[in-house]
C-alpha cells in the first residue's frame, strides 16, 4: 500500500478553524460572516475531495502535525473509511450552512455569531476524527466536538435549554474521560495508538478479561453513538435550533460516536481479534436491544424532533451492528449506513425545521393536512422515512440489503430478524406522520406556504441525493466504491 | 564571571532587592514595579543559566563563601529544582507585572511594604530551592511563610488577619515539625548538608532506627502541612481567598509547589525510594491521602459559590495529583507528578489572575453574578475558558500532560484504583468549571461594552493562557530534555 504525505488532511482541518476565527472578526456584518461559513463549507470539501482518487487508488495520505508526547503525535491519516466519514460530513456541511442561514434569519436568533463560530469549530472536530491516524489524535478532536457543540445545544438558553446542555455535557463528557482511560490503557500495552487494518491490540498477550474491559470503556467512551443505556443525552439535546439537530444527529456528533466505535471495532481491537474473543457477536447483539427498543420509545413520543431523535439511536446501532458482525457484507452494509443514514436523517430533520419555522408546529398530531401546504417539504420528508424503514429505491435499502445478507453469512437468524422487525417497527411511526400530513383535514385555515429557498432548496437537494445513492448505489466516485476499499483493508489486513 | 556566581544570584537578587526596595521608594515611589520586575527578570537569567549549567555539564554544587561542604552551605542544584526554580520564579515576574495595577487599587499607600514582602518571599522560595543544606532549608522555609503571613493579611476585608493568623499558627506547627525532623537527623548523623546526610543516613539507620523514623513523620506531616495536603489544608481556603488579587496568584502557584519540591528532595533524596518503599511504606499512605484530596478538594469546590474560593479549593486537589505522581513510586507517575507542578502553577496562577481581573473591574467574586462578564471582558473570559479546559484535562493543552501521566504511572504501578480517582476527578473539574463557564456567556445576559482590565494586568493573563496551551503542545522538549534524566536521577529504576 502506497502512503503518500501530504498537507491536504491538516488543510481541511484548518479551513473551518480559520472560517471560524473569520466569522468572530466579521461579527457585525453578517452578510460577510456568513459568506465565510458558506466559503469554507465549500473549499473544505474540495479539499476533501481531492483525497478521493488516491484513496480510491488504494492509497493512504498521512501528515504528522507534531510529536507531543513520546510516541503520541497529533497526526492524520486518511484511508478509505476516514474519507467515507469526511466527505460526508464535509458535503453535508455545506447544505446545513445555508439552512442554518435561512433558520437563524427567518427566526431572528440571537447569538448568529457564537452559533455560526460554534458551527464551525464543530465541522473541525468532525474532520479531525474522521481524518486522525491515532487513538490520541481522535480523542483530541472528539474533545472538541463535544465542547464546541455544547454551546449550540443551549442556543436558546432557557431554563429548559439549559438543563438539556447539562445532560448532553454530563454524558459527553464522561464518555470522554473513558475514552481517555482507554487510549491511556490501549497504549500502556501496546506502546502506540496508531490504527492498524487488522488491530493493534493481538498480539501483546494482554488478557480476555481485561480485553473485555477495555471494550466496554471504548464503548462507554463512544457514547456519542447513543447506544442504550447511553443514549438518554440525545432526545434531551433536542431543545437545540433544528439545523443544529440536524448536524448533531445527521452528521457530526453522533457519527463521530459510530465513526470511533468502528475504528475501535475494526482497527484498534481488529477483525480477527474480535472473532477470536467472541466480544464481535456479544456487541452485535447488545445494540439489537438498542435497535428494537429505541423504535418503541420513538413511537411513544408526539413531539416530531424527538421522534427523530430516537430514529437515529435506533438507525446507529444498524451500523454498529454490521460492522459487529465483521463480515464483508456485514461490514459494507454497517460502513455505507454512514452516509446514507445521515442524508436521509439530514433531509428529515431540515423538513422537521422547515414546519418549525414557516407552520409553527412541533408535535405530529397538529399537522394534519400541513402536505397541501408544503408538498415539496412532505414530499421530502416521506423519501426520508421510506429510506428509514429501508424501502427501495431510497438509499437505506442498499445498507439494509447488505445488513441482511451480513447475517445471512454469519448464520444469525435473530438478528435477520431483528432486522426485518426494525423495518416494520420504522413504517409504524413514521407511517402516521406523512398520514397526518397528506390525509387528515386541518382543523383551521392554514395560511402558510413552503419554507424559504434558504431551507427548502437543500432538504430537496439532500432528499434527492438519498434517492440517487438508491437507485444507482456503485456509481463511480459514489460511497459503495469507498466502502469497498475500506472493506478490503480490514478484511485482508491492509495487503 | 557572573554566571559562575548564578545559583546564589538567584537567590541574593531578590533579597538584596528587597532591602532597597524602601530606599529607592523614599525617592521616587513610581519606580518601584518596575524595578521589582527587572531585578526578578535578572533572578529569572540565573535560574535558565542554571538549567542550561546543570543540562551541559551535570549537577552544580556551588559553595557559598568557597568553605567546601559538608562544613559550609552548599547550593545543589539538579535537573529537579533547576527545574523547578524556572517554572517558579517566571511565574513569579508574570505576578509582578500583574501587580502593579491591582496592588494600586487593592493596597493604596502601602506598595512599598508589598514589594519588599514580595522580594522577601521570592527570595525565600528561590533558596528552599536551589539549596543543598537541610538548615538552610529551615531559614527559608520561615524567610518565605513569614512574609506569606504577612502578604495574606494586607487583604482587603477584615477576615484577611484572622485567615493569616490561622496560617501562622499552622504554618508554625508545620516549621516546628521540620525543625524537630531536621533535629534528630543531625542528631543521629551529625551533619546537615543533604548529600552528606544521604551518605551517612543508612548507618544511623542501623543504629538508632526510631529517631530516623521519628524524623521522618515528623518531615512528612510537617511537608504536608505546608504542601496543603488534605486533610491538612485547612488554612489553604481562607489564605487564599482572602490574599490580595497578585499575593493569591503568587501563593497559589508557588508557595506549595515549592513545598512540593522539598518534599519530593527530602523523600528522595535524602531518605532514598528504597527507605520509603520497603522499610516505611510511606507511598502507600500518600498515595492514599493524595487520592482522597484530589475527590474531596474537588466535591469542596462544587459547593463554593465564591470564585476564589473555589479555585482554592481546586488547589486542594490539584495538590493531590502532585503527591500521587510522586506517591506512586514509578518514573512514569513521577514524570507527571513534577510536570504537573509546572502545569498546574501555569494554570493557577492565570485562574487567580482572572478572578483578581474580574474583582478588579466589577468587584464580583459569586460565580452565580458573572452574567455578562463574557461580553463585557472578552479577552480574560477566553483566557479563563482556555485554562479551566486544560484544568479539565482536555488535549492538548497541559493539564492534559498532567493527567495522562499519571494515569499510565497507576497502570504502571497497577493501582486501577487511582486510574478511577482521576477519571472521577476530571468529571468534578467538569462540574465546577462549567458553572462559571455558563454564568459567564449564556444566560442572555444584556452584554455592556467591553470594559478590560489595563494591558499590563491582561498580557500576563494571556500569557500564562497561551502557554498552558503551547507547553502542552511542544511537550516533548521538557519531557525529553529535563524530566527525563531527572527522574533516572532520583528516581532510578
Amino acid at each position: 500500500m502506497e502512503t503518500i504525505i501530504t498537507i491536504k488532511p491538516l488543510l481541511a482541518v484548518l479551513i473551518p478553524l480559520i472560517c471560524a476565527v473569520l466569522i468572530i472578526f466579521s461579527s457585525k456584518h453578517p452578510n460577510i460572516r456568513d459568506g465565510w461559513s458558506v466559503a469554507a463549507g465549500v473549499v473544505l470539501f474540495l479539499t476533501v475531495l481531492s483525497m478521493l482518487p488516491d484513496i480510491l487508488a488504494g492509497s493512504v495520505i498521512q501528515f504528522t502535525v507534531i510529536e507531543m508526547l513520546p510516541n503520541l503525535p497529533i497526526k492524520f491519516k486518511v484511508d478509505a473509511f476516514g474519507e467515507l466519514f469526511g466527505l460526508t460530513s464535509s458535503f453535508l456541511w455545506i447544505f446545513t450552512t445555508f439552512y442554518s442561514i435561512g433558520y437563524m434569519r427567518s427566526l431572528k436568533e440571537h447569538a448568529q455569531t457564537r452559533y455560526f463560530f460554534c458551527f464551525s469549530i464543530a465541522i473541525v472536530g468532525a474532520i479531525g476524527i474522521a481524518f486522525s491516524a491515532n487513538l490520541f489524535t481522535l480523542f483530541l478532536f472528539y474533545e472538541v466536538l463535544t465542547v464546541s457543540t455544547y454551546p449550540l445545544v443551549i442556543h436558546n438558553e432557557t431554563p429548559e435549554a439549559m438543563s438539556g446542555g447539562r445532560k448532553y455535557l454530563l454524558y459527553l463528557m464522561t464518555a470522554g474521560i473513558f475514552l481517555f482511560f482507554s487510549v491511556a490503557a490501549v497504549y500502556y500495552y501496546t506502546g502506540t495508538t496508531d490504527f492498524a487494518f487488522n488491530g493493534i491490540l493481538d498480539g501483546h498477550g494482554i488478557p480476555v478479561v481485561m480485553l473485555k474491559i477495555l471494550f466496554i470503556t471504548f464503548m462507554i467512551g463512544s457514547a456519542k453513538a447513543a447506544f442504550m443505556p447511553l443514549h438518554s443525552w440525545l432526545p434531551s439535546a433536542m431543545v437545540a435550533p433544528t439545523p443544529v439537530s440536524a448536524l448533531l444527529h445527521a452528521v457530526a456528533v453522533v457519527k463521530a460516536g459510530v465513526f470511533t466505535a468502528t475504528r475501535v471495532i475494526l482497527y484498534v481491537f481488529g477483525v480477527d481479534l474480535m472473532g477470536e474473543t467472541g466480544i464481535g457477536l456479544m456487541m452485535a447483539y447488545f445494540v439489537c436491544i438498542t435497535i428494537i427498543v429505541a423504535s418503541f420509545y420513538a413511537m411513544t413520543h408526539d413531539n416530531l424532533k424527538k421522534r427523530l431523535a430516537y430514529s437515529t439511536v435506533s438507525q446507529l446501532s444498524y451500523i454498529v451492528l454490521g460492522v459487529s458482525m465483521l463480515t464483508p457484507d456485514g461490514i459494507t452494509g454497517g460502513m455505507l449506513h454512514i452516509p446514507y443514514h445521515a442524508f436521509m436523517k439530514i433531509t428529515l430533520f431540515m423538513c422537521a425545521g422547515a414546519i418549525i419555522v414557516t407552520a409553527k408546529m412541533e408535535n405530529i398530531s397538529e399537522m394534519k393536512g400541513i402536505g397541501r401546504k408544503m408538498p415539496i417539504t412532505m414530499l421530502a420528508f416521506t423519501v426520508g422515512a421510506m429510506g428509514m424503514a429501508g424501502a427501495p429505491p431510497v438509499a437505506g435499502f442498499v445498507s439494509k440489503w447488505f445488513l441482511l445478507l451480513g447475517s445471512v453469512e454469519l448464520n444469525q437468524l435473530p438478528i435477520l430478524i431483528v432486522l426485518l422487525a426494525s423495518a416494520l417497527l420504522n413504517v409504524a411511526y413514521f407511517f402516521p406522520v406523512i398520514y397526518t400530513a397528506f390525509f387528515q383535514k386541518p382543523d383551521k385555515e392554514l395560511t402558510f406556504g413552503e419554507a424559504s429557498p434558504f431551507m427548502l432548496v437543500p432538504l430537496t437537494l439532500t432528499a434527492i441525493g438519498s434517492l440517487i445513492l438508491g437507485i444507482w448505489p456503485d456509481a463511480p466516485y459514489l460511497f459503495l466504491e469507498l466502502v469497498n476499499v475500506a472493506v478490503q483493508n480490514v478484511t485482508t489486513g491492509g495487503i | 564571571m557572573i554566571f559562575d556566581n548564578a545559583p546564589a544570584l538567584v537567590v541574593i537578587f531578590p533579597l538584596i532587592a528587597a532591602i532597597t526596595v524602601p530606599i529607592i521608594g523614599y525617592y521616587n515611589k513610581r519606580l518601584i514595579p518596575y524595578y521589582v520586575t527587572l531585578v526578578i527578570f535578572c533572578s529569572f537569567i540565573f535560574s535558565i543559566s542554571n538549567l542550561r549549567t546543570v543540562m551541559q555539564t551535570g549537577s552544580i554544587s556551588y559553595t557559598m563563601g568557597g568553605w567546601e561542604p559538608p562544613f559550609g552551605i552548599e547550593y545543589a542544584i539538579d535537573y529537579l529544582n533547576g527545574f523547578v526554580s524556572i517554572v517558579v520564579i517566571f511565574i513569579i515576574f508574570i505576578v509582578s507585572i500583574y501587580a502593579k495595577k491591582s496592588v494600586e487599587q487593592e493596597l493604596p499607600g502601602r506598595t512599598i511594604n508589598f514589594y519588599t514582602v514580595f522580594l522577601l518571599l521570592t527570595a525565600g522560595l528561590q533558596g528552599l530551592i536551589v539549596t543543598g543544606d537541610l538548615f538552610n532549608v529551615y531559614v527559608f522555609l520561615e524567610i518565605s511563610s513569614i512574609a506569606a503571613y504577612a502578604l495574606v493579611s494586607v487583604g482587603k476585608s477584615r477576615d484577611a488577619l484572622m485567615a493569616s493568623m490561622n496560617y501562622l499558627i499552622i504554618g508554625t506547627v508545620s516549621a516546628s515539625f521540620i525543625l524537630l525532623g531536621i533535629g534528630y537527623l543531625y542528631m543521629v548523623t551529625g551533619t546537615l548538608n543533604m548529600a552528606d546526610l544521604a551518605d551517612r543516613l543508612p548507618l544511623a539507620f542501623d543504629e538508632r532506627p526510631k529517631v530516623v523514623l521519628a524524623a521522618f513523620a515528623f518531615f512528612l506531616v510537617g511537608f504536608s502541612i505546608k504542601v496543603g495536603l488534605f486533610p491538612l489544608h485547612t488554612w489553604m481556603p481562607d489564605a487564599y481567598s482572602l490574599a490580595p488579587s497578585a499575593v493569591s496568584a503568587m501563593l497559589a502557584s508557588t508557595f506549595t509547589k515549592v513545598a512540593a519540591y522539598v518534599m519530593i528532595r527530602v523523600m528522595f533524596t535524602i531518605f532514598k525510594p528504597d527507605f520509603i518503599i520497603s522499610t516505611v511504606h510511606a507511598h502507600t499512605i500518600l498515595a492514599w491521602l493524595a487520592a482522597i484530596a484530589i475527590i474531596a478538594g474537588s466535591v469542596l469546590a462544587i459547593a463554593q459559590t465564591d470564585f476564589k474560593r473555589m479555585l482554592a479549593y481546586s488547589s486542594v486537589s490539584q495538590i493531590g495529583y502532585i503527591i500521587l505522581g510522586v506517591a506512586l513510586m514509578n518514573q512514569i507517575a513521577m514524570t507527571g507528578g513534577v510536570i504537573h507542578i509546572m502545569n498546574h502553577g501555569i494554570m493557577k496562577a492565570a485562574l487567580f489572575m482572572v478572578a483578581g481581573a474580574i474583582i478588579y473591574k466589577t468587584g464580583i467574586r459569586n460565580i452565580n453574578d458573572f452574567k455578562g462578564i463574557g461580553k463585557t471582558m472578552p479577552y480574560t473570559s477566553a483566557a479563563f475558558t482556555l485554562v479551566a479546559l486544560s484544568m479539565i484535562g482536555i488535549p492538548p493543552t497541559v493539564g492534559f500532560v498532567s493527567k495522562w501521566y499519571l494515569a499510565l504511572g497507576a497502570i504502571e504501578a497497577g493501582m486501577w484504583v487511582f486510574v478511577g480517582v482521576i477519571m472521577l476527578s476530571s468529571l468534578l473539574n467538569i462540574v465546577y468549571f462549567w458553572r462559571v463557564f455558563e454564568n459567564m456567556y449564556f444566560y442572555r445576559a444584556e452584554g455592556g461594552k467591553v470594559d478590560e482590565v489595563p494591558l499590563s494586568m491582561l498580557l500576563p493573563i494571556l500569557i500564562l493562557a497561551a502557554l498552558t496551551f503551547l507547553l502542552g503542545v511542544l511537550a516533548l522538549y521538557p519531557l525529553k530534555e529535563i524530566m527525563a534524566p531527572m527522574v533516572q536521577i532520583i528516581l532510578p529504576g
